[in-house]
């Protein structure tokens, strides 16, 4: 007896040795290209051309001259991402919320019919609508500005779907009554009583809308072709042009510098971005 | 909600205008007009008027019969999909077997999931980009790391090759997206009634037994929940391809977010051909979205109007019987 339970720890610990050694590899997977990157920005091309290196070495600061002295502008590129993934989550999360509540309070006719219809279009792929969307933008001579990528976030169907499932979960009909005889309008009521409610869904969702609009190339790489109004991911296109054609130090530089604000918010908010995956209905 | 008095389902119809002007506008309008340029001989930068093809699904014909470069599409989405979604399932599955096993209780989980999901949440195309860079040839540091480890002897030209380059992106795909199908399926699992588990550890069943007697059953749902919109997803793969080797070499990498793309704005301006494309991209996933739709409908609520259709039935006959 003694025997067969000893064994069965011994199976258990090999599968244990197992299990660690194949997380410890899929991890070293997903840092090492990263890692690579990192340090490959900080070695001149001869160094890099010369072999594989897990070692920083010292040409950061000629790198990021380089870098800097041609088209590749990450500050640019920076802000016009951040400008675009801020209003355009902003409008996200919030005409959402607005939705959602507008699904769950009120009885008004068409409601069935309304959400269903959120739930079919949930799926449209970008590129089915594209070609109409680039030629009626064009017609507006909205081609080059923020306004297309911005606005159409405001009709979020999957938010709505996510914020809809939360409310019915949290929010009592009896706060809005109490809210009511008080004397509150109703959209004060929304603004002041429910959002705060919210506020935990509404967090998830916005890390996520923004995630997927900072990250996003295909609308803006239709719509952009002014310079100065790139967005980050259509700037890294311009590194694997020609003019950086043997600067392969300052083309992992300026890679490095359009993930690092990533890496940062990824690692200061993982246990909400996982959390918030768990919860469903986040995938793209 | 409704109250004597004051009716307030007006605020329903004012609080979803915004989405519903917003939708109109962006979404359905430019979808419906994508549908008619398909129809049409709209091409060229210069606007001018457009007509209505004297055979209107020629477009559509055309992309379908005549044009290699659309099929070969369609054929390597379809391949570069199933090249990453087989093995991410598979590792996924192997990952939440380990992570949710009760007796093994792996260690350092929140951290293992924190490294695993990483790649997901990083720009696609500065992913491509740096694979690019590291596939390079002779010298690239994937290439410096197989001849350290002794795989290869001299240097693989990966980018030339149609085969490897394909590999590469489905790789890219599978590292990205394996991390999240993961925590999605470690929750599914979270949500199985504990109750089956002590069930099973009562009767005696070990780990595979438990896995894919209890496990795998149980997370069916969610499993084709993946399996759709992850080919929803595929079927849109565009920043990898096109910023990794511009669907090159030789189109192997070329799917057909890709080729509308390069038909529309990369200088041959082939709108309508680029726009009935897209209307066959629609309609694909438009099935997948329906089938989902489908999987996903709240069964509780069909199953209690079911119910309650029956009692009314049988409330009737009953009344008639009188």
């Amino acid at each position: 007896m003694a025997k067969i339970q000893k064994d069965a720890t011994v199976s258990l610990n090999i599968n244990k040795t197992i299990i660690y050694i194949v997380c410890i590899a899929l991890s070293l997977l997903s840092i090492l290209p990263f890692w690579i990157m990192f340090v490959n920005a900080t070695r001149s091309t001869p160094e890099i051309q010369s072999g594989l290196s897990l070692l920083p070495s010292t040409h950061m600061m000629t790198n990021l001259d380089v870098l800097l002295s041609k088209s590749f502008d990450p500050l640019k590129g920076f802000f016009n991402s951040l400008i675009i993934s801020g209003f355009s989550t902003l409008c996200a999360v919030y005409f959402s919320s607005l939705t959602a509540y507008a699904l769950v309070v009120y009885n008004w006719r068409g409601r069935q019919a309304f959400f269903t219809f959120i739930m079919l279009v949930m799926m449209i792929p970008a590129q089915a609508s594209a070609i109409g969307f680039y030629k009626f933008m064009y017609q507006l001579h909205w081609t080059n500005s923020f306004l297309p990528l911005i606005l159409p976030a405001i009709a979020a169907p999957a938010i709505v779907f996510f914020m809809r499932q939360y409310l019915l979960a949290t929010l009592s009909i009896e706060m809005v009554e109490a809210s009511r005889i008080d004397g509150a309008g109703e959209i004060y009521t929304f603004n002041r009583i429910v959002m705060p409610i919210m506020i935990p869904a509404i967090a998830t969702q916005a890390i996520f809308a923004f995630v997927a609009n900072w990250n996003n190339l295909f609308m803006p790489l239709i719509l952009l072709t002014e310079k100065d109004k790139y967005t980050l991911p259509i700037m890294v296109s311009l590194l694997k042009g020609d003019i950086y054609k043997t600067e392969f130090g300052s083309i992992y530089m300026g890679l490095s510098l359009t993930v690092l604000p990533l890496f940062v918010i990824y690692f200061l908010l993982s246990r909400y971005i996982i959390a918030g995956v768990a919860l469903g209905g986040v995938k793209e | 909600m409704r109250r004597k008095g004051v009716s307030y389902s007006k605020f329903g119809y004012i609080f979803s205008f915004p989405f519903i002007l917003a939708f109109l506008v962006f979404s359905l309008y430019p979808v419906l007009y994508t549908a008619v340029i398909g129809f049409t001989d709209m091409k060229g930068v210069i606007p001018k008027p457009i007509h209505i093809l004297d055979h209107p699904f020629q477009n559509f014909k055309d992309l379908i019969f005549d044009n290699v470069s659309f099929r070969t599409s369609l054929s390597n989405t379809a391949l570069i999909w199933i090249a990453n979604f087989i093995p991410q399932i598979v590792l996924a599955l192997l990952l939440t077997a380990w992570f949710t096993n009760r007796r093994i209780k792996v260690r350092g989980q929140g951290a293992f999931k924190v490294l695993l999901y990483m790649p997901n949440i990083i720009t696609a195309s500065t992913i491509a980009v740096l694979f690019n860079s590291l596939f390079s040839y002779p010298m690239g540091p994937v290439n410096s790391l197989f001849e350290m480890l002794g795989f290869t002897h001299s240097p693989v030209n990966f980018l030339q090759d149609k085969t490897t380059a394909q590999g590469i992106v489905a790789f890219i795909q599978f590292w990205m997206w394996y991390g999240n199908t993961m925590i999605i399926l470690i929750a599914g699992v979270m949500g199985i009634n504990p109750a089956l588990f002590e069930a099973a550890a009562i009767d005696g069943a070990n780990g595979f037994q438990t896995f894919f007697r209890i496990t795998l059953p149980s997370l069916k749902t969610i499993m084709l929940y993946t399996l759709i919109t992850s080919t929803i997803g595929g079927l849109q793969l565009f920043d990898i391809p096109q910023l990794f080797l511009y669907g090159g070499p030789d189109d192997a990498t070329l799917t057909t977010s890709v080729f509308i793309y390069g038909q529309a704005f990369k200088g041959s301006y082939m709108f309508n051909r680029a726009a009935a494309a897209s209307m066959i991209m629609f309609v694909m996933a438009a099935i997948l979205s329906g089938l989902l739709f489908y999987l996903m409908r709240d069964r509780d609520a069909a199953r209690l109007k079911k119910a309650q259709m029956k009692i009314d039935k049988a409330a009737q006959a009953t009344a008639r019987g009188i």
